[in-house]
């Protein structure tokens, strides 16, 4: 484990690295093959921003493993958040692409961390707004509890205990330009 | 990019920025109304009133699906039904209405600047949806998104605006918003209805049709308001329809990817010919279309930035 310098006195350490969080993706694609018996009616939708990443590179690793594309969409939850009126500036919209119907299709909602369960809570009002897939399973990057909503995870990449006043940070390639990291600061 | 406006009054006073916000914001909207359920719980809990004291059936209802796509409640208040005939006054009326716990209201009145005095009047958010012959910022918003949407940019197109300048607010907010993003803008229509000094507002002002349809990538056909020409503007509405009037044959002299816009409703045979406004270059039920998904943005922003 890397402690290093953030700028005042936070103080980051290094929770996974680029290879790890490779390591974790590739072993996630085989857990969801596992557990969905294969890539029959499956399907990836990305909760924007990294999540859209992450399903991005599970695709790939699934179709590395079954030489197969599944149908994978992104969500924009914005508009679904439980703190729209609470919150001063309105947070910024984008756009939700699902291309294929989902009713009867096997979701795989992806993110990077688990928190709270709110976003994923805000993900399923918003996935059911587009049709009644078979089922529905989560899967992230990093868990680090202290959940609000009775919603777990079907497929994790690493559990971080942490503290409520503790930050995870994700940084992916794709989004920032940067080497793969998760950070707890 | 933040929106800090509590009201939408007009484009004058909105930055380059701000109206990129919209059009941004309304591209995400345009997929809700897109979806087989065409509603979104952003707005829920909250109370749009539309408070209409001129006729209008596209833009009321344009905003009241707008609302109700968000999850609000919606309310239409339209002026010959209310207590204004028995004398009330536009700020009384709008207080009242206010008292039960509104939270926007969406405001047409034939003064200009009326929406002024509602904002400052009221403590809820006030969206402006024409007043007089100033501004009527969402018709140039959804104006704007259809030629995005359509050109893939704003900068650097050349858009004509035809018709009776001096009376539209159609014509002033889509000035006030293509310039600020880098369109440029010519004005054209008979000189009784071109405003003096128009110019200082940063357009061309040309008065040959042919011209216009020749070097623009868009026109917007104003409808000559027949409502407002009792001081006879216009010598007959056959010379107006001959020297101002698109149809095809002209349109045929025009630039190839020419796209014809109209904010409705339109006079068939006098500002636009009937095969023009079916045809297919043509895009005014796209801009109808994008009416809906570019207010859902503006109710969306104006209610986000309370307290």
């Amino acid at each position: 484990m890397t402690l290093f310098y953030l700028g005042g006195d936070m103080v980051g350490v290094k929770i996974m690295d680029q290879e790890a969080i490779r390591r974790a993706v590739l072993r996630m694609a085989h857990e969801i093959l596992e557990k969905n018996k294969g890539v029959d009616r499956l399907s990836l939708v990305g909760i924007r921003t990294r999540g859209v990443i992450l399903a991005q590179r599970l695709k790939q690793a699934i179709h590395d493993i079954e030489g197969f594309d599944v149908p994978t969409g992104i969500l924009d939850i914005t508009l679904y958040r439980d703190d729209l009126t609470s919150v001063g500036a309105k947070p910024l919209v984008r756009e939700t692409l699902i291309d294929f119907d989902i009713t009867d299709l096997k979701i795989v909602l992806v993110d990077d961390v688990f928190f709270t369960g709110r976003t994923i809570r805000a993900a399923l009002d918003a996935l059911v707004d587009f049709g009644r897939p078979a089922i529905i399973q989560l899967a992230v990057l990093v868990d680090r509890g202290h959940r609000e909503l009775p919603i777990r995870a079907d497929f994790v990449g690493k559990n971080i205990p942490t503290t409520k006043s503790q930050d995870v940070k994700v940084i992916l390639g794709e989004s920032d330009g940067k080497d793969d990291e998760v950070i707890l600061e | 990019m933040s929106w800090k406006h509590k009201h939408l009054l007009g484009l004058e006073n909105l930055s380059r920025q701000d109206i990129e916000l919209v059009l941004q914001t309304a591209k995400s909207f345009k997929e809700v109304s897109s979806r087989d359920i065409k509603k979104v719980p952003a707005l829920r809990g909250k109370t749009v009133v539309t408070l209409f004291f001129e006729p209008s059936t596209r833009t009321r209802i344009s905003f009241e699906l707008a609302a109700k796509r968000l999850s609000a409640d919606t309310l239409n208040i339209a002026v010959n039904v209310s207590s204004t005939s028995k004398g009330e006054t536009l700020l009384d009326t709008a207080r009242n209405i206010e008292a039960m716990n509104v939270d926007a209201m969406v405001v047409r009145h034939s003064s200009s600047g009326s929406v002024f005095l509602l904002a400052e009047g009221l403590k809820c958010s006030v969206v402006n949806a024409g007043d007089g012959c100033r501004e009527h910022p969402t018709q140039a918003l959804l104006d704007m998104f259809t030629l995005q949407e359509k050109f893939g940019r704003i900068e650097g197109l050349k858009v004509g605006i035809i018709g009776d300048i001096l009376h539209s607010r159609v014509a002033r907010s889509n000035i006030w918003g293509l310039t600020k993003l880098g369109a440029k803008v010519t004005v054209c229509g008979p000189a009784t209805l071109m405003p003096r000094g128009i110019e200082a507002m940063g357009v061309d002002v040309c008065y040959d049709l042919k011209k216009v349809l020749k070097q623009s990538d868009a026109v917007i056909a104003l409808r000559l308001q027949k409502e407002r020409q009792q001081d006879k503007f216009l010598p007959s509405m056959r010379e107006y329809s001959r020297l101002f009037g698109i149809n095809q044959a002209k349109l045929n002299e025009g630039s190839d990817h020419l796209i014809v816009m109209h904010p409705g409703p339109t006079n068939r045979g006098v500002e636009l010919s009937a095969d023009v406004a079916d045809g297919k270059q043509s895009v005014i039920l796209d801009q109808v279309t994008n009416g809906v998904a570019v207010r859902m943005a503006v109710l969306y922003l104006v209610l986000g930035t309370r307290k």
